[in-house]
């Protein structure tokens, strides 16, 4: 038998598994075909296999496999090309596009559920070293291996999760404010956001709009909803979810969103499909927060002295 | 075409109106009654894939955003 080998099986199918349960396919709606599954679970498993390397081979002080592991992060961070290219590629296919911001935050998070695997594998050979270490049985070195890189996995995993636009600010769904001559200006809470010149839109707007207001929490979240970047994110998500009457060609439709500069709101016109409130708050409120997008003025000196 | 150029891709109006309106680097098209005016504007809309925008003077414009 292999050498250590209980330890690596082990680590290499929680450190797989985790990267697995990692691999829903949410509102994201990516990746969808089995394409996409091979590749993320392949490299997946090469990090488990990777991570549960480390700890035989410095048991057997075999210090320069370790290093392997400076080839390996070079590997991964070709993912993060990888998913920046195909979502940039598609781009010009979407009806309302993603946005730089969202595509890099998808491509970042790919790259680090990768990394997760690898530490997963890497904590459960350590969990299970330790007690092999002071003599126990099998059994019991495999369950505290289990048990330490479910933990790490875990926490890593609770750590990686965003958080999300309901977190930091409160959606309200209104009707859209119609104003001007022949009711052709249209916007929320005062914000004129758009002007329709055909008829035909605007009864269409009248009957099916709908107008969404996002009033930030604090100062933090209001830097961060300024971000064009997570507003096109928050359209994109809210399209993708309850689809938009819109096609090329035809731009009367296309929603639209607008800072109430005053107050911070960002205000949102859209025609969707199904004109269900609830569901249009909801889908709004779980678009997570972009990395690139968070602000955070009120952690400065700066800011919290401007705020008040 | 799509996308290439940005602005004011033409304007329509009512004959009536001419005087609101000065020909520059888009077409203007006179209509001579309202329904033909809401009806050329539409199909300008279509065909040059330009959003159609009232200004509320009785002038129409389509703009490439």
């Amino acid at each position: 038998m292999i050498k250590h080998g209980t330890m690596i099986l082990l680590a290499v199918i929680l450190g797989t598994g985790f990267r697995v349960s990692l691999l829903k396919v949410d509102y994201r709606q990516y990746p969808g075909y089995p394409n996409g599954y091979i590749v993320h679970l392949t490299f997946g498993f090469i990090a488990a296999v990777l991570g549960s390397l480390i700890m035989p081979a410095l048991i057997e002080e075999n210090y320069i496999a370790v290093t392997v592991l400076g080839a390996a992060v070079q590997q991964f961070r070709d993912i993060r090309n990888m998913e920046r290219d195909f979502l940039s590629e598609i781009e010009a296919t979407e009806i309302i596009p993603r946005g730089k911001a969202y595509i890099e935050g998808v491509a970042k998070n790919f790259e680090a559920r990768n990394y997760l695997a690898l530490i997963t594998a890497f904590m459960t050979t350590v969990g299970y070293y330790i007690l092999e270490q002071l003599g126990v049985e099998l059994l019991f070195r495999g369950l505290a291996g289990i048990v330490l890189g479910g933990i790490v996995g875990y926490i890593l995993y609770k750590i990686m999760s965003n958080k999300t636009v309901g977190d930091i600010a409160k959606v309200r769904i209104t009707d859209i404010e119609f104003s001007g001559p022949m009711d052709a200006n249209m916007g929320v809470e005062g914000v004129i956001m758009m002007n329709i010149g055909l008829k035909e839109a605007l009864d269409n707007w009248k009957e099916s709009g709908v107008g969404i207001v996002i009033e930030p929490k604090d100062d933090n979240a209001r830097a961060t909803l300024a971000n064009i970047g997570q507003r096109q994110a928050i359209m994109h998500d809210l399209v993708s979810q309850l689809g938009t009457k819109l096609d090329k060609g035809i731009p009367d439709y296309t929603p639209v969103n607008q800072l109430n500069l005053d107050t911070g709101r960002v205000g949102m016109l859209i025609v969707p499909i199904e004109k269900d409130k609830e569901c249009i708050k909801e889908a709004v409120e779980s678009t997570p927060i972009l990395e690139d997008a968070k602000r955070k003025p009120l952690a400065t000196k700066v800011g919290r002295k401007a705020a008040d | 075409m799509e996308g290439k150029e940005e602005g004011i891709v033409a304007v329509v109006t009512l004959k009536e109106n001419a005087h609101k309106v000065e020909g520059g680097r888009a077409s203007v098209f006179y209509a001579e009654n309202e329904e033909e005016l809401e009806y050329l504007t539409m199909l300008l809309s279509r065909i040059t894939t330009a959003m159609a925008h009232n200004l509320g003077n009785g002038v129409y414009i389509l703009v490439k955003h």
